[in-house]
């Protein structure tokens, strides 16, 4: 396609646009909304991701293993372990090293009450690794794998803090699906309605297109144009809201739920918005072009 | 070479609004198609530009077989045509210079390419003076120019034009077939379908009288310079 055409579709795009502003608007409103509510539920859920992956890195699971065992035979349970694709990293403690830990624990400040035990470490056969984990919505397959294995005594980890983040995550994100979907039905249909308008409006013109000798993909690229004009405007106002509202949201609930604070920590917008943007422009783009490339289709036969 | 040859179209099953028609029309030839309304002169007009498929038989205009034609050819097919209709079909709100100039964009012709063409072709069908008017601040015949020279400025090989005269009084609809006959006179071939006897008899070009469907009648063009001359020489003979 040659510039000055190029430049012709897109013109007559604006056009179409101007011709029946009204139905434009509506259908970048409706777009609006719904991106709206796409970045929203996007910046929720990035944040409990966030929240969730900080949990997996500070939450590990501990392994015990059976007395009896040595160090090579407790080792090499652990390089068995470490193949398993679940597995971020790993941390071996001896009974020496946990014995170490305890006492810089417990007899801080009184440390000649530990003299008591130096010739006999209380923490004998007490060697384990501590096991942090990619997913922690896989913990509990985990734990039930290294309870089979032989020579692990005991396993000690902790379910409820990663389980409800990963379920509140998936709440959201089935909700966020669900009203996104409708409002998304609800963008394609008014699209498709704008176009069938500006279609009836420019019936002459595009009859007059097809005698002439216009290919059907010159006469629909006008209504494409249109489409993906008012998609990118219903994304790039609640881009524009997005970026205004994001800090003054954070800075709101940091401030009224003082407790959210030790627990969130919410990621700072310059990192989410990047990702945001392009997500909200494809979906945009994407409503508009789709809803109006098959809507024209009806008008295109010759 | 347009050959129609035992054409028939039916549009309802059993309603036949052409039966076997055959006509042949040479490269550069002007003919009229004539006859009243359902004689099946506008379906002839529809099945050339391929905007109706035929039932049976066989269409080939400068040697494509439009029945086998895929559909994808039909918008380079119809680039090879110009098409006039009775009614103008010009774009209200663009002016004269944008709908002739619209005809070029939408085949994706060069910006540098239009601004050549355009003027040129304004000035053929008279329209110089007047490119920055808009369709109803001109009269019908020159409205119906503007359709012309919307229909010439791809240079088609066929110009089609369905009763361009219907719409015009006598005065302008004689104009319009002067400009038709010029347009013929550069090489192109000129099909016109019309139901006034007026202008037929004026132009003494070849007519394809249609009815019920059928090729009713075919008269060849002729010169009434040349007829006159024939007759005087007639008479010297006769004389002598």
């Amino acid at each position: 396609m040659r510039i000055s055409t190029f430049w012709y579709c897109v013109k007559q795009g604006v056009r179409n646009i101007c011709r029946n502003i009204w139905f434009s608007l509506a259908s970048i409103a409706t777009i609006t909304a719904c991106i709206f509510l796409f970045c929203m539920f996007f910046s929720i859920m990035v944040n409990i991701q966030h929240v969730v992956r900080l949990a997996e890195t500070t939450v590990g699971i501990t392994v015990f293993f059976d007395e009896d065992l040595n160090v090579g035979q407790i080792q090499a349970i652990g390089s068995e372990i470490a193949r398993r694709p679940e597995v971020d990293r790993m941390e071996f403690t001896s009974e020496d090293d946990a014995w170490e830990i305890m006492k810089e624990g417990y007899f801080e400040g009184a440390e000649d009450l530990a003299e008591g035990f130096e010739e006999d470490n209380p923490l004998a056969g007490s060697s384990s690794y501590q096991i942090f984990l990619n997913d922690i919505s896989k913990q509990s397959q985990f734990v039930a794998y290294l309870n089979g294995l032989n020579g692990v005594r005991k396993v000690n980890y902790s379910n409820s803090a990663a389980a409800g983040l990963t379920s509140f995550n998936t709440v959201i994100g089935l909700l966020s699906v669900v009203i996104i979907g409708v409002l998304l039905a609800v963008s394609v249909f008014l699209i498709s309605n704008t176009i069938n308008v500006t279609a009836a409006f420019r019936k002459n013109e595009n009859q007059i297109m097809r005698y002439i000798g216009a290919t059907n993909g010159m006469i629909r690229a006008p209504f494409v144009v249109e489409g993906m004009i008012i998609g990118l405007l219903g994304a790039v106002i609640p881009l524009c809201v997005m970026f205004f509202l994001y800090h003054q949201a954070v800075g709101y609930l940091q401030d009224r739920f003082q407790i959210l604070s030790g627990i969130f920590q919410f990621l700072p917008l310059e990192t989410i918005f990047p990702y945001m943007a392009a997500a909200a422009m494809l979906l945009g783009l994407g409503i508009g072009f789709f809803a109006s490339f098959f809507t024209i289709r009806k008008h295109l036969r010759v | 070479m347009i050959e129609i040859s035992n054409v028939t179209k039916e549009y309802v099953e059993g309603n036949k609004a052409l039966r076997n028609v055959s006509i042949t029309i040479e490269d550069g030839e002007f003919v009229f198609i004539m006859g009243r309304n359902g004689s099946g002169k506008t379906t002839i007009f529809k099945l050339l530009m391929k905007e109706e498929e035929l039932t049976s038989g066989r269409i080939v205009v400068n040697d494509m077989n439009l029945g086998k034609m895929p559909r994808s050819y039909v918008p380079k097919y119809r680039r090879r045509l110009g098409v006039v209709f009775q009614d103008f079909r010009l774009l209200k709100d663009l002016t004269v210079y944008e709908n002739v100039a619209f005809a070029q964009r939408v085949v994706g012709a060069s910006n540098r390419r239009i601004r050549e063409s355009v003027p040129a072709m304004l000035q053929m069908v008279g329209l110089s003076s007047k490119y920055k008017m808009y369709p109803h601040q001109l009269s019908g015949g020159e409205q119906q120019r503007v359709a012309i020279a919307r229909a010439l400025i791809n240079r088609p090989e066929v110009l089609l034009a369905d009763e361009p005269t219907g719409n015009l009084d006598s005065h302008n609809a004689m104009e319009i077939m002067k400009l038709l006959e010029e347009i013929n006179g550069m090489g192109t071939t000129v099909i016109v379908v019309t139901h006034s006897h007026e202008i037929v008899e004026k132009m003494h070009k070849r007519v394809i009288y249609m009815e019920r469907g059928c090729v009713v009648g075919d008269e060849t063009a002729f010169d009434p310079a040349e007829e006159e001359e024939d007759m005087t020489e007639g008479g010297e003979f006769y004389e002598d």
